[in-house]
C-alpha cells in the first residue's frame, strides 16, 4: 500500500541528488502522486464546481425573486427547459435545486475543502515527505474526476439531471414515472456518487494512515496543529459513514433496475399499481442520514480546523483551550453518528425515538458552544492582524453562532414540526454548513496561497471580497429565517398558489438581488486567485510569521517537501506572544533548549532532556 | 445590439477596475507599505466590524419588530400554543446568546486589532472557564430538552377514543380526503383496487367502507380532537397546515397520523384577521415532483353543529358510484345497501 511512501522515505538520505530530476508534464501535473499537486487539483476542480453550483443558484433565485420575469434570454443556455412563454420549467427548477445541493455539499465542500487542504497540509504540517500512499492518493483524485465527469454529463441529457432533492428520497428517485429526472439522470447521479464515495474512501484511508504513521520526530498527537486534528477526525467520520451511503445507493440501484422492493411498497402511479410490496422509504432515510448528518461535520470540521490555525496565527495568541478544542472535536465526531434521525422527526418515526434523538441532538450543541467560546477567548487581548484569511475566519465564527443557534430550534422535535422543510431550514444550513465551510475554504486559500504558489494574493482585493461576501451572505440568508417562520416551504417553484405564502415578494426580491451581488463579488476572488498565481508579489519564507512546519519548507517545495532532513518538532504549534520571547512567535522546530528566556516551568525540565540535532541548530540560527 | 452594448459596458468596467487595481498596488509598493506587518487597512477593517455590528444589529431588531405580525402566523390549534411557547422560549434563550456572542466577536476584533507597540496576552488555557462554559450550556439545553420533550409527548400522544378520524391521501399532485361516514370507522383500502374513480382504492370487502364519503371540500369541527390518517399513493408527500402547527409525512406503504384540536373556526379567523377571503390551507412539504408547489387543499373549520350538518348531508362513495356495488361480496350486499342509504328501487 505504501510503496510510494517507502520510496520517499528511502530518498530521505540522498534526496538532494534526486531533487532536480525532470518530470514529464503528465507525471507532474496530471497523473501526479505529489500530495501538493493533488491538493491543487482538488482545489481547482472544486472552484470550478463552485462556480457551476453558485451559477445554478442564480438561476433559481431569478425564478424566486422575479417570478414574472421573462427568462427567454436563458434559452441559449437551457434550451427546452425554458418554455415558449419564457418560464422556467418547474421540473427543471427541482433539478437545479438538486444539482446545486449535490454539487455544493459533495463536490465543493467535501472534495474541494477536505480534498484540497487534507492533501496539501497533512504532510507539510506533520513533517512528512508525502502521503502514505501517493498512488492511492492519485486514484482518489481521478475517481473524483470521473465522478465529476459523470455528474456533469447528467446535467446535459435530455431528461435532465436527478431532481428529487440532494437527498434523493425514494420512491420519487426510484420511479422515472414520477419525475423525468429519475430516469437516466438519476442513474448517472448514483454512478457518480459511487465513484465519489470510492474517491473519498481512498483519500480518507490515506489521511488517517499518514497522520498516524508519518509524523516527524517529536510531533506527538498533543503537538499536532488543530488543522491536522480536524482533517484526521473528518477522515475518520468519512470512513465510517460513506460506506453506509454506498449501501443506501446500492439498494436504490436494485430497486430501480432489478425489481427489488427495499424502499418501495403500495405504489400506484401512472395509472398502474406496481408489484412492489413490503419495502420502506423510511429505511432509505435512515441509511441516507446516517451518512447525511456526519456529512455536515465532514464539511464543517476542516473549516473549523483552518479557522483555529488562522485565528491563532493572526491574533498572535495561542489558541485558547487547545485540549478543549480537541476534546470538543472528538465529542462532535462521536455524537455526529447518533443524531441522524433529527432529520426525520415528522417522517412517521416513532415519537419515542424522536425524543431520544432530540436529546442527543441538543447534546452535540455543547461541544459546538465550547468551540465558539474558545474562539472568542482567543481573540480577546490578541493583537489581531486582519489578513483576508483572518477576516474570513472571524466571519466564519459569526456564521457558526448564527447558524448553530437556529440548530437548537430544529433539533427540538416540537419546533421542527413547524419548521421542517421550510426556508428556516434553508437559512440554517446555508449559514452553518454552506457559508461557514465556504469561508473556511476561502480562509484556507488566502492563508496558504503563498505556500501553494509561492506568491501572495492581493490583500486589498481580499478585503473587498470579504466584505462583499460577508454582508452579502447575511443579506441572502438572514431574511430566509423570517420567510421560514412564516411557513414558506422549500423546494417550491413558486408560492403564489397559497394565500398563506403570498406575502414577502419584496423580501424575496431583495434576497435575490443580494445573491447576485454576492455572486458577482466572487469574481474579484477568481481574478485575484489566477492573477496572483502568475503575477502576484513573491512570497517570503513565512509571510504570516506562523509556527507550523510547512513554513520551514522551501517557498516552493519540491517533491519530498524538504530538500534536506525533515525538521524535528520540539513544541506545540501555538507559542505565540510567549512572555520573554524575542519574537512574538516560536516555530515548532525550535528546540526548547534554545529559548530558555521564554520556557514555562514544565518546559524547563523538558529542555534539559532534549536531544537536539544539528539541523535544528542550523535552522534556528538562520 | 442591446446585448452587444451591455457586453461592451461590462468589458469597459472590468478594464477600469483592473486599472484601479494595478495603480493601487503600484502605489502601495511605492509607499513601502508592503513590508509592514499590518497595513493601514487594518484600522479600516476593525472599524468595519463595529459598523457591521451596529448596522446589522439595528436591521435585525428593526425588521424583527416591524414584521412581527407578518411572519408570525396566528395559531389555530390547541397544541399550537404549546408550540409557540416552546418556540419563543428557545428564541429568548438563543436570542440572548446570539446578541452577546456576536457583540463579543466583533467588539474583540475591533478592540484588539494590531497595534505596533502592544503584545498579545499569552493565555493558552483556563480549565475553570472551560468547565463553566461546558456546564452552563448543558444546563440550559437540558431545560430546553426537558420542556420540549414534555410538549412532544403531549402532541404525539395516542388519539383519544372520541377523535374524528379523517383520511388524507397525497398523490401527484393533489390531496384526497375520505371521511368514515356514519359508522365513524374508515374502511380498509388496498392500492391494487385503485382506478380512475376509486381514487383511494377502497376495499369493498370491508363493511366499514360502505358509508365512507369523499367530499369536495374538507371540513373539520372546532374544539374536538381530529386525527389525520395520512397516507400516500405514489411518492412521499407531507401534510403541512401552518396555522395548526401541524406537519406529518405521507409515506407510501406506511400510514401515519397526527391528532390535533382546532381552536378557531374559519369564520372566527376571518374576523380576527379582518380578511373575508381567509382560508386555512394545507400544503405539501416533501418534494414530490413537478407539481409539488401546487398541492393545495383548503380546509374549513366549522362549529361542531354546522360540521355535523355538513357531515350528514354527504353521500357515500358507493351511493355516488353504485357501479362499485359489483365489487361488494354477495353476502354483504344487504349491509352495503343499508349503510350507503341506497334504496333498492333506485338501483332498478
Ligand atoms: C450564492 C450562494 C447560494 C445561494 C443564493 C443559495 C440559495 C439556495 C436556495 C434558495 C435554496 C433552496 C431552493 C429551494 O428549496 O427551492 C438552496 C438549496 C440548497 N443549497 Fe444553496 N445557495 C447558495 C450556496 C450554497 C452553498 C455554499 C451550499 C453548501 C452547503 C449550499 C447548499 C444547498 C443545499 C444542500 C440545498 C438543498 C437542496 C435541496 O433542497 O435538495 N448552497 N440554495
Ligand atoms: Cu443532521
Ligand atoms: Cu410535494
Amino acid at each position: 500500500m505504501s510503496t510510494a511512501a517507502e520510496v520517499n522515505i528511502d530518498q530521505d538520505v540522498h534526496h538532494d541528488e534526486h531533487h532536480d530530476y525532470e518530470q514529464s508534464f503528465i507525471s507532474k501535473y496530471i497523473f501526479t502522486t505529489d500530495h501538493k499537486m493533488i491538493g491543487k487539483q482538488f482545489l481547482i476542480t472544486g472552484i470550478m464546481w463552485g462556480l457551476i453550483g453558485v451559477g445554478m443558484s442564480v438561476i433559481f433565485r431569478l425564478q424566486l425573486g422575479f417570478p414574472e420575469m421573462d427568462l427567454g434570454w436563458l434559452r441559449p443556455l437551457l434550451g427546452g427547459w425554458i418554455s415558449e412563454q419564457g418560464k422556467l420549467d418547474p421540473e427543471f427548477y427541482l433539478a437545479l435545486v438538486t444539482m446545486h445541493g449535490t454539487i455544493m455539499v459533495f463536490f465543493v465542500l467535501t472534495a474541494g475543502l477536505s480534498g484540497t487542504f487534507s492533501n496539501y497540509l497533512i504532510p507539510l504540517q506533520i513533517g512528512a515527505r508525502d502521503m502514505a500512499s501517493g498512488f492511492m492518493n492519485m486514484l482518489s483524485y481521478w475517481f473524483f474526476f470521473l465522478s465529476s465527469v459523470v455528474m456533469m454529463a447528467s446535467i446535459f441529457i435530455e431528461t435532465g439531471p436527478a431532481a428529487g432533492g440532494w437527498v434523493v428520497y425514494p420512491p420519487l428517485s426510484a420511479l422515472p414515472q414520477a419525475i423525468q429526472g429519475s430516469g437516466l439522470g438519476m442513474t448517472l447521479w448514483l454512478v457518480a456518487m459511487v465513484f465519489f464515495i470510492v474517491s473519498m474512501l481512498l483519500g480518507g484511508i490515506n489521511y488517517i494512515t499518514t497522520v498516524i504513521n508519518l509524523r516527524t520526530e517529536g510531533m506527538s498527537f498533543s503537538r499536532l496543529p488543530l488543522t491536522i486534528w480536524a482533517f484526521f477526525l473528518t477522515a475518520v467520520i468519512g470512513l465510517l459513514s460513506f460506506p453506509v451511503l454506498f449501501a443506501a445507493a446500492l439498494l436504490l440501484v436494485f430497486d430501480r433496475s432489478f425489481g427489488t422492493s427495499f424502499y418501495l411498497s403500495d405504489i400506484y402511479i401512472g395509472g398502474e399499481a406496481l408489484p412492489n410490496m413490503g419495502g420502506s422509504p423510511i429505511l432509505y432515510q435512515h441509511l441516507f442520514w446516517f451518512l447525511g448528518h456526519p456529512e455536515v461535520y465532514i464539511v464543517l470540521l476542516p473549516a473549523l480546523g483552518i479557522t483555529s490555525e488562522v485565528i491563532a496565527t493572526n491574533s498572535r495568541k495561542p489558541i485558547f483551550g487547545y485540549k478543549a478544542m480537541i476534546g470538543s472535536m472528538l465529542g462532535i465526531t462521536v455524537l455526529s453518528f447518533v443524531v441522524w434521525a433529527h432529520h426525520m422527526f415528522v417522517s412517521g418515526l416513532n415519537p419515542f425515538l424522536g425524543s431520544v434523538f432530540m436529546f442527543l441532538t441538543l447534546i452535540i450543541a455543547i461541544p459546538s458552544a465550547v468551540k465558539v467560546f474558545n474562539y472568542l477567548t482567543t481573540l480577546w487581548k490578541g493583537n489581531i492582524i486582519f489578513t483576508p484569511a483572518t477576516l474570513f475566519s472571524i466571519g466564519l465564527v459569526s456564521f457558526f453562532i448564527s447558524g448553530g443557534l437556529t440548530g437548537i430550534f430544529l433539533g427540538n422535535s416540537v419546533i421542527d414540526i413547524q419548521l421542517h422543510d421550510t426556508y428556516f431550514v434553508v437559512a440554517h444550513f446555508h449559514l452553518v454548513m454552506g457559508s461557514l465551510s465556504i469561508f473556511g475554504l476561502l480562509a484556507g486559500v488566502y492563508h496558504w496561497f503563498p505556500k501553494m504558489f509561492g506568491r501572495m494574493m492581493d490583500e486589498k482585493l481580499g478585503h473587498i471580497h470579504f466584505w462583499m461576501t460577508f454582508i452579502g451572505v447575511y443579506m441572502i440568508f438572514f431574511p430566509m429565517h423570517y420567510i421560514g417562520i412564516a411557513g414558506f416551504p422549500r423546494r417550491y417553484y413558486s408560492w403564489t398558489n397559497f394565500d398563506a405564502f403570498s406575502s414577502y415578494t419584496d423580501l424575496n426580491m431583495f434576497v435575490s438581488v443580494a445573491a447576485f451581488v454576492t455572486v458577482a463579488a466572487q469574481f474579484i476572488f477568481l481574478f485575484n486567485f489566477f492573477y496572483s498565481m502568475y503575477r502576484g508579489k513573491r512570497a517570503p519564507q513565512n509571510p504570516w510569521r506562523s509556527n507550523t512546519l510547512e513554513w520551514t519548507a522551501p517557498i516552493e517545495p519540491g517533491h519530498g517537501n524538504w530538500p534536506g532532513e525533515i525538521p524535528k518538532v520540539y513544541r506545540w504549534p501555538y507559542d505565540y506572544s510567549k512572555p520573554g520571547a524575542k519574537e512574538d512567535f516560536i516555530p515548532q522546530h525550535i528546540p526548547l533548549s534554545h529559548t530558555p528566556e521564554s520556557n514555562l516551568d514544565h518546559e524547563v525540565e523538558l529542555a534539559k532532556k532534549e536531544v537536539v540535532d544539528k539541523t535544528a541548530n542550523a535552522q534556528s540560527n538562520a | 445590439m442591446f446585448n452587444l452594448a451591455i457586453g461592451l459596458g461590462v468589458v469597459l468596467l472590468l478594464a477600469i477596475l483592473f486599472l484601479i487595481f494595478r495603480i493601487s498596488s503600484l502605489i502601495s509598493v511605492a509607499k513601502g507599505n508592503t513590508n509592514k506587518i499590518a497595513t493601514s487597512s487594518n484600522k479600516i477593517n476593525g472599524a468595519l466590524f463595529m459598523l457591521f455590528l451596529i448596522g446589522g444589529g439595528f436591521l435585525f431588531f428593526w425588521y424583527s419588530i416591524k414584521e412581527f405580525d407578518n411572519y408570525n402566523l396566528p395559531v389555530a390549534s390547541e397544541h399550537g400554543s404549546e408550540y409557540e411557547f416552546m418556540f419563543w422560549i428557545t428564541m429568548a434563550v438563543t436570542g440572548v446568546v446570539f446578541v452577546l456572542t456576536q457583540i463579543l466577536l466583533f467588539y474583540f476584533s475591533w478592540k484588539y486589532q494590531y497595534k505596533e507597540d502592544s503584545k498579545a496576552l499569552f493565555y493558552p488555557e483556563n480549565n475553570k472557564l472551560e468547565v463553566v462554559w461546558t456546564f452552563v450550556p448543558a444546563v440550559v439545553l437540558a431545560i430546553l430538552v426537558f420542556t420540549g420533550w414534555r410538549v412532544w409527548t403531549d402532541i404525539t400522544a395516542p388519539a383519544p377514543e372520541n377523535t374524528n378520524n379523517i383520511e388524507i391521501m397525497g398523490y401527484q399532485f393533489a390531496w384526497g380526503v375520505r371521511y368514515p361516514g356514519l359508522d365513524g370507522e374508515l374502511g380498509n383500502s388496498d392500492y391494487r383496487e385503485i382506478d380512475a374513480t376509486n381514487n383511494f382504492g377502497i376495499d369493498f370487502n370491508d363493511k366499514a367502507a360502505y358509508d365512507d364519503f369523499i367530499p369536495r371540500e374538507m371540513h373539520i369541527p372546532k374544539g374536538e380532537p381530529v386525527t389525520f390518517n395520512i397516507r400516500a399513493r405514489d411518492v412521499l408527500h407531507s401534510v403541512f397546515a401552518p396555522h395548526f402547527r401541524l406537519k406529518m409525512d405521507a409515506v407510501p406503504g406506511m400510514p401515519t397520523t397526527f391528532t390535533f384540536t382546532a381552536t378557531k373556526t374559519t369564520e372566527e379567523m376571518r374576523e380576527e384577521l379582518n380578511d373575508p377571503e381567509f382560508n386555512y390551507e394545507i400544503a405539501c412539504t416533501e418534494i414530490c415532483g413537478r407539481g409539488h408547489y401546487s398541492m393545495k387543499l383548503t380546509l374549513i373549520v366549522d362549529e361542531p353543529k354546522e360540521y355535523r350538518e355538513w357531515y350528514a348531508e354527504q353521500e357515500s362513495f358507493l351511493k355516488r358510484n353504485p357501479e362499485y356495488l359489483t365489487k361488494v361480496p354477495n353476502d354483504l350486499k344487504e349491509v352495503a345497501l343499508l349503510k350507503t342509504g341506497i334504496d333498492n328501487k333506485e338501483l332498478d
